[in-house]
């Protein structure tokens, strides 16, 4: 048997896969995070009355809000699988860098959005006879789903360790979370509304600027949260 | 119960002669605004309370960098301090917006990018005070909050950036108005009232983090007596 | 293997450990034994990498904590009375992770190697939801091993088992100690203790305030010796 210490990308999709395979076995949390997601659509529609003029302007807001919502479900829940059963000493234990820890999970937590964005999104266009795949609208749903798992993997790795817990991630997230949320609803309207991409470029930029900044600030800042 | 040190009580004095001071300067020494009439005079405050309300939160972030980087509680209890003091001049200010905002824009409250990321940022800090709540160990509560001071910090002025792409009506009083925005001519006098204002506040606010310090540092003798007398 | 020197460790005003000194030498197995709140697990923690020494010098097969942390968790088997486990894979599948996580080449040999030593070939492709108590502890003990690490460390091992399974837990820990390993294992459970260390250290208040070899034991029992350590 040989042994060397693997590398960082080696130790992060390890951990990906291993959020993935135990996903795939119970599916507890997208289908959680899923059920969730169509609850909130269906309340949105009675509470706004959505009639089809006021509906074009909000299924922005509606999805982004859903995708934070169901988010922030996913993320408390695939943070406390590590907790509960002490696996974020085993994840600490290994002679891997903190930050495979960090990236492993962002990119896990990455993964389960996308799973319930690519469900919610083809039920929403055909409940709502809305288009939404368009490539330039699905980047922008990217780009706001790694800014929102960038960060909340962070904090939720945060609430886990304190008193309140669940509870207290979105009270931490949503306000930090606010700018790439926005910046997100105002590119997707935008683009719904037909405008020319060079009309959502300002917004856009800021949900890259987001990304950037939070990536390597939750980079950098990870091994505060997690040593003792 | 150690006295107050003689800096901090001459600090006092001096807090309560220059509030007075700005409190005149406002109300009665700077004249009368004409398109808003008297109402305007709370501008001053607003200023300058706003003001030191973000220095606070930017002295905040800066105290938790260097608390992850060198581990000295001293930090912490700075950080904690200023988010502190900041949170309430910080409500104070929007408090005084709102008296203000009622005659000229004819409403309490408005989606304003700078009302709007004002209400987020004291949100942001009340979220923190939940969370140091929520954690026994002072390590780990310190490490934790320096982290999300950090974060909101950041992500304060990306708040202000993102909202102000939805159009604004708050005056802009320093820098340059575009076409639609009302900017605020100020009058010499109005001048020394606003700058003394600033002044002022910039007093009020070290000399209350002076007091918060110090109240940690009792706090922590008071709970390390505790300790003792438990042994 | 192991030096501790002076070691402190505070959480806020109170003191967990006070200028706490250790060492154990290669081969050895070490019992730790104290009352609740004596600061066994915070110790163990310090050691294990997952917990940073207030003051203090910790060195780990010649690798100082937590400077050279890396180094020593690549040498390292921590079991604590959590067993560490993803209740939704299985058996083998909660080994592949841990050996990817450690680097390990020839993964699958090496899988069947310590499933064989837990005695849990059998089980390897069920969900370890469905395993008992009994079972995660010697999966979590294969988990421990499954780097070949020089220095164990069990936290509690026996929370939670009944008689049987700590018997079967007993074989496997005595044949993992086995291979010249140094160990180190906290418990407050004596009898345990006694049947698998060669030294029992008393921690008492932050400090090791007696220690014994097997030998030493021989005329008075393990029990009074901690009596004993505690009343001085």
């Amino acid at each position: 048997m040989n042994k060397s210490t693997p590398s960082l990308w080696k130790a992060t999709f390890a951990i990906v896969r291993k959020d993935l395979a135990a996903e795939f076995r119970s599916f507890e949390l997208v289908s959680a995070m899923l059920v969730f997601s169509l609850l909130v659509i269906i309340i949105f529609n009675f509470a706004l009355e959505l009639d089809i003029k006021v509906r074009e302007a909000a299924n922005a807001g509606i999805l982004w809000t859903t995708f934070a919502f169901a988010g922030t479900l996913g993320l408390n829940r695939s943070m406390s699988v590590e907790k509960d059963r002490g696996c974020m000493d085993g994840l600490l234990l290994a002679p891997v860098d903190r930050s495979a820890i960090y990236f492993g999970k962002a990119l896990s937590n990455l993964a389960f959005m996308f799973i319930v964005e690519a469900i919610v999104i083809p039920m929403y266009s055909m409940l709502y006879n809305v288009n939404l795949f368009r490539i330039d609208l699905l980047v922008v749903i990217l780009l706001g789903s790694i800014g929102y798992a960038a960060v909340g993997t962070l904090l939720a790795a945060m609430s886990v360790q304190t008193r309140m817990r669940e509870v207290l991630l979105p009270i931490l997230l949503f306000p930090v979370a606010i700018p790439v949320l926005l910046a997100a609803v105002k590119c997707s309207s935008g683009l719904l509304a037909g405008d020319p991409f060079s009309d959502i470029l300002t917004p856009f930029n800021l949900l890259l600027v987001y990304d950037i900044i939070f990536i390597a600030i939750a980079f950098m800042t990870f091994d505060f949260v997690v040593e003792e | 119960m150690q006295p107050r040190p003689i800096g901090l009580k001459i600090l006092d004095v001096v807090t309560i002669i220059v509030l007075a001071i700005s409190a005149y300067l406002a109300l009665f020494f700077a004249p009368t605004e004409k398109v808003m009439g008297e109402v305007q005079r709370v501008f001053y405050f607003h200023i300058g309370t706003a003001w030191v309300g973000l220095l606070g939160f930017v002295i905040a972030a800066i105290a938790g960098i260097a608390y992850l980087v060198s581990k000295n509680m001293l930090w912490d209890r700075f950080e904690v301090a200023a988010v502190e003091v900041s949170t309430v001049f910080f409500f104070i200010t929007i408090v005084l917006g709102s008296i203000w905002a009622r005659p000229a824009w004819n409403t309490w409250w408005t989606w304003d990018p700078r009302l709007t990321t004002a209400a987020i940022t004291e949100l942001i800090y009340i979220a923190y005070f939940m969370l140091r709540q929520g954690i026994e160990e002072p390590e780990k509560r310190a490490r934790f909050g320096a982290v999300y001071t950090l974060l909101g910090g950041i992500s304060a002025p990306i708040t202000f950036m993102v909202i102000r792409l939805f159009r604004t009506i708050h005056p802009v009083v320093i820098g340059s108005a575009n076409g639609t925005q009302e900017k605020m001519s100020m009058s010499g006098d109005m001048k020394i009232a606003f700058f003394f204002a600033l002044f002022a506040f910039t007093v009020i606010f070290v000399d209350m983090i002076w007091h918060r310090l110090r109240l940690s540092a009792l706090e922590e003798k008071v709970e390390s007596l505790k300790l003792n007398a438990s042994m | 293997m192991i030096q501790v020197k002076k070691l402190v460790k505070r959480f806020g005003l109170k003191t967990i450990l006070r200028g706490l000194d250790f060492s154990v030498a290669q081969g050895e197995f070490v019992a730790l034994l104290g009352p609740n709140g004596a600061g066994k697990t915070t110790f163990l923690r310090i050691l294990a990498s997952l917990s940073r020494p207030s003051l203090g010098e910790v060195r780990i097969a010649g690798h100082r904590l937590p400077h050279d942390a890396a180094q020593v968790r690549a040498k390292l088997g921590v079991v604590s009375h959590m067993p560490l486990l993803y209740p939704d894979l299985t058996a083998e599948e909660n080994l592949q992770f841990y050996a990817r996580m450690y680097g390990i080449d020839g993964m699958d040999a090496r899988i069947t190697e310590v499933l064989d030593l837990v005695g849990l070939e059998r089980r390897r492709k069920d969900l370890v939801r469905a395993f008992s108590r009994g079972m995660q502890q010697r999966l979590a003990i294969g988990r421990a091993v499954i780097h070949n690490p020089e220095v164990m460390l069990f936290d509690e091992p026996y929370t939670g088992l009944d008689q049987d399974a700590s018997e079967m837990l007993d074989e496997v820990l005595r044949s993992v100690a086995a291979k010249g390993r140094t160990v180190v294992m906290t418990s407050h459970d004596l009898v345990r203790a006694e049947e698998l260390a060669t030294r029992f250290d008393i921690l008492s208040r932050g400090v090791i305030t007696a220690s014994a070899a097997r030998a030493d034991l021989k005329q008075t029992n393990l029990l009074s010796f901690y009596k004993q350590s505690l009343e001085s």
